[in-house]
């Protein structure tokens, strides 16, 4: 019995390796049919799908992120936009410095905002971002210790539901405002654009926005991989036990706060990746990525996909992103309605999101942490069989 | 002269200071008490909920603690196990450990198990890694993080599955437990982490007599080697199962002694067992 369940503990989560699986076909496929196959080839991919594929992959690793800590901790953030943004940002004062003397102004130490706004020196916080070593570690301290501070003083006061919610919210709302301020030094309202070349790569060439969807996909696929792990280590079990009964979990000597925190910090990391990504693809950052309604946006990610199943929250981000995509060329200011009749409809009739339907066809048994009380009786069935 | 009797206060050869105590993280039972309450006091918004409550209980000793509501029972377990801190008094685990130093997460890791007055369970967990997350063992999120079930672990949660008797269900969620199953599954993640002292917050109810009688049966089996405070309403089951009851009345307590002591105490009669005859 033992060794059987030890074998189910090792080798029974069969849907990771095909999930994969299926995306590194799929990436290779669109970057051979981008960068191999011939202009009127009907297997030609346009440089255009595979920028707007990678964007798609870099939501795709930010519903992750919010599906980590809200669908496995029960902790609904409502200003994960702030962690992309802050990554993002990273990523663009990155790509700010390389552009050097070819700016409109030709400074060659000074990005082109700070010469129309008469600066005559570079910010110290500017200082270093011209490595890119530097950049990427900036991509995931900044948003990671932002995390760290907010949820150490928020976890350890015990705020938590919809106070807390309201607290990211918030929290978002701020740095939108600050971003916003020229005196910031982050390019005010324009944000930062006019990219050239990343890592000496000319960022409009097809090869470099190959490389780059080819990265975000591979990255998303370790982000996936290494989430699963901690979600299916212990530590993952204690992450659902305070998601269903914090206080028991409190009283059995978890020192749940410090979990939540760290938690949370994992979660701001990949979401600052994603935002470190999601820049060169698009080719500009602006403080309306710490809009409030982005953050939003991304639950409605994972609620439709399927919350506490971290392949819901991807297949979410790309299923929804898409109907975005397709649904704002046909009628472009319908798209907030439909978002929301989304959002009402799948809370209403799909708990479980997409994820819980496809099961329900398939007639499996729930995955162990989406949390089912309407699967209830079929577990009891199993049990006793 | 004050400040010489200060002086000589602090220069007694046997003082000893309390930060040059070793951290004490082993109950020392002694003197055979396990558990001193004393001078108790709490208020919430001038409602005295515990009002110079002194209780010792003996280790390895099965007490009932019974009173009516809002006699003080549940805040009581909250300030043993660290939820609540009061306005004034000592509650001491052992003869060393001042509880009231510590927190939740430290006062279960000492050995003081508690079940809630509702069944609290992980529900989306089986029943067996609701027993894991129970085990005796590092709990800070790297040791977590790394953690690997041991043959020596999955033996003790067999062990406790069948103290429990429920083998059958180990791999069901907990959440599709009966109300009962569930009770007893939270006795059995105490059970786990090896407790000294166990605090069982209104066990049988909403259980079937039969599921009474059973967890009757395993209360008394586990004092002896456990310490069990058990808070219940039920006189039938008290009675079944108590040796020393306590009987606590607006935060303080009442009277203490066997049932029938108990029972026949004026004070008590007048404002307890009176009501209810």
């Amino acid at each position: 019995m033992n060794q059987l369940m030890r074998f189910t503990r090792v080798h029974g989560d069969s849907k990771v390796a095909p999930f994969v699986a299926i995306l590194v076909i799929l990436t290779a496929l669109a970057s051979l049919g981008n960068l191999l196959m011939p202009q009127d080839s009907i297997f030609y991919v346009s440089t255009y799908t595979i920028t707007l594929l990678g964007k798609y992959l870099c939501y795709a690793m930010l519903a992750l992120a919010v599906d980590v800590i809200w669908g496995y901790c029960g902790i609904l953030s409502l200003g994960h936009g702030a962690f992309f943004a802050l990554g993002g940002y990273g990523m663009g004062m990155y790509l700010m410095r390389q552009i050097g003397d070819r700016g409109v102004y030709g400074n060659p130490e000074l990005p082109d905002f700070m010469v129309f706004l008469n600066w005559t020196e570079l910010p110290w916080f500017w200082y270093g971002f011209d490595q890119f070593w530097f950049a990427m570690l900036m991509v995931l301290l900044i948003p990671g210790t932002l995390a760290f501070i907010f949820g150490w003083l928020a976890f350890r006061s015990r705020v938590t539901g919809v106070y807390l919610s309201i607290m990211t919210q918030a929290l978002t709302y701020a740095l939108l405002l600050a971003f916003f301020r020229n005196e910031m030094g982050f390019g005010g309202n324009n944000g930062l654009t006019d990219f050239k070349d990343i890592l000496g790569f000319d960022l409009q060439s097809d090869n470099t926005r190959v490389a780059l969807f080819a990265t975000t996909a591979f990255l998303l696929g370790l982000t996936f991989i290494i989430s699963h792990k901690i979600l299916k280590s212990r530590m993952g079990k204690v992450i659902v036990a305070i998601r269903d009964g914090e206080s028991r979990a409190r009283f059995l000597g978890y020192r749940t706060e410090r979990y939540k925190v760290w938690l949370f910090v994992y979660s701001a990391m990949i979401a600052g990746i994603a935002g470190a990504l999601y820049v060169p693809q698009v080719g500009i950052i602006n403080p309306g990525e710490f809009s409030p309604l982005n953050s939003i946006e991304i639950v409605i990610w994972v609620a439709v996909g399927g919350r506490g199943t971290l392949i819901g929250a991807i297949v979410g981000a790309l299923l929804v992103n898409y109907a975005k995509t397709k649904f704002t060329a046909i009628m472009p200011d319908g798209w907030l309605f439909a978002l929301g009749a989304m959002f009402v409809l799948v809370t209403l009739f799909l708990p479980q999101g997409l994820v819980g339907l496809f099961n329900k066809f398939k007639g499996n048994k729930p995955d162990n942490n989406a949390g089912s009380h309407a699967l209830e009786p079929k577990a009891t069935e199993d049990a006793k069989a | 002269m004050n400040a010489l009797t200060d002086v000589r206060e602090v220069m007694r050869r046997d003082r000893v200071w309390s930060f040059l105590q070793e951290d004490h993280k082993e109950v020392d039972v002694s003197h055979d008490v396990i558990l001193y309450v004393e001078g108790l006091n709490l208020s919430f918004d001038g409602f005295k909920a515990l009002n110079d409550l002194n209780l010792y209980v003996n280790d390895g000793e099965l007490r009932c603690l019974i009173g009516a509501n809002g006699a003080g029972k549940t805040t009581l377990m909250d300030v043993i196990t660290g939820k609540t801190t009061p306005d004034s008094g000592s509650v001491y685990f052992g003869q060393t450990l001042n509880l009231l130093q510590h927190d939740e997460a430290d006062i279960a890791n000492l050995g003081i198990g508690r079940k809630f007055q509702k069944p609290t369970v992980f529900e989306a967990h089986s029943v067996f890694d609701n027993l894991e997350l129970s085990l005796k063992q590092q709990k800070g999120v790297m040791p977590t993080l790394f953690a690997r079930l041991s043959p020596s672990e999955i033996d003790r949660i067999d062990e406790v599955l069948a103290i429990i008797g429920l083998k059958e269900q180990r791999f069901m969620m907990a959440g599709a437990l009966s109300h009962g199953q569930k009770q007893w599954l939270e006795i059995g993640m105490l059970l786990m982490a090896e407790p000294r002292l166990l605090l069982v917050d209104e066990p049988v109810a909403g259980m079937t007599a039969q599921e009474t009688e059973r967890t009757a049966e395993l209360l008394t089996s586990l004092a002896g080697d456990h310490t069990v405070i058990v808070v219940e309403h039920d006189m039938e089951f008290v009675r079944s199962i108590a040796r020393t009851v306590t009987v606590l009345h607006q935060g303080t307590v009442l009277a203490e002694g066997t049932m029938d002591q108990v029972q026949n105490n004026p004070d008590v009669i007048e404002v307890y067992l009176g009501e209810a005859p």
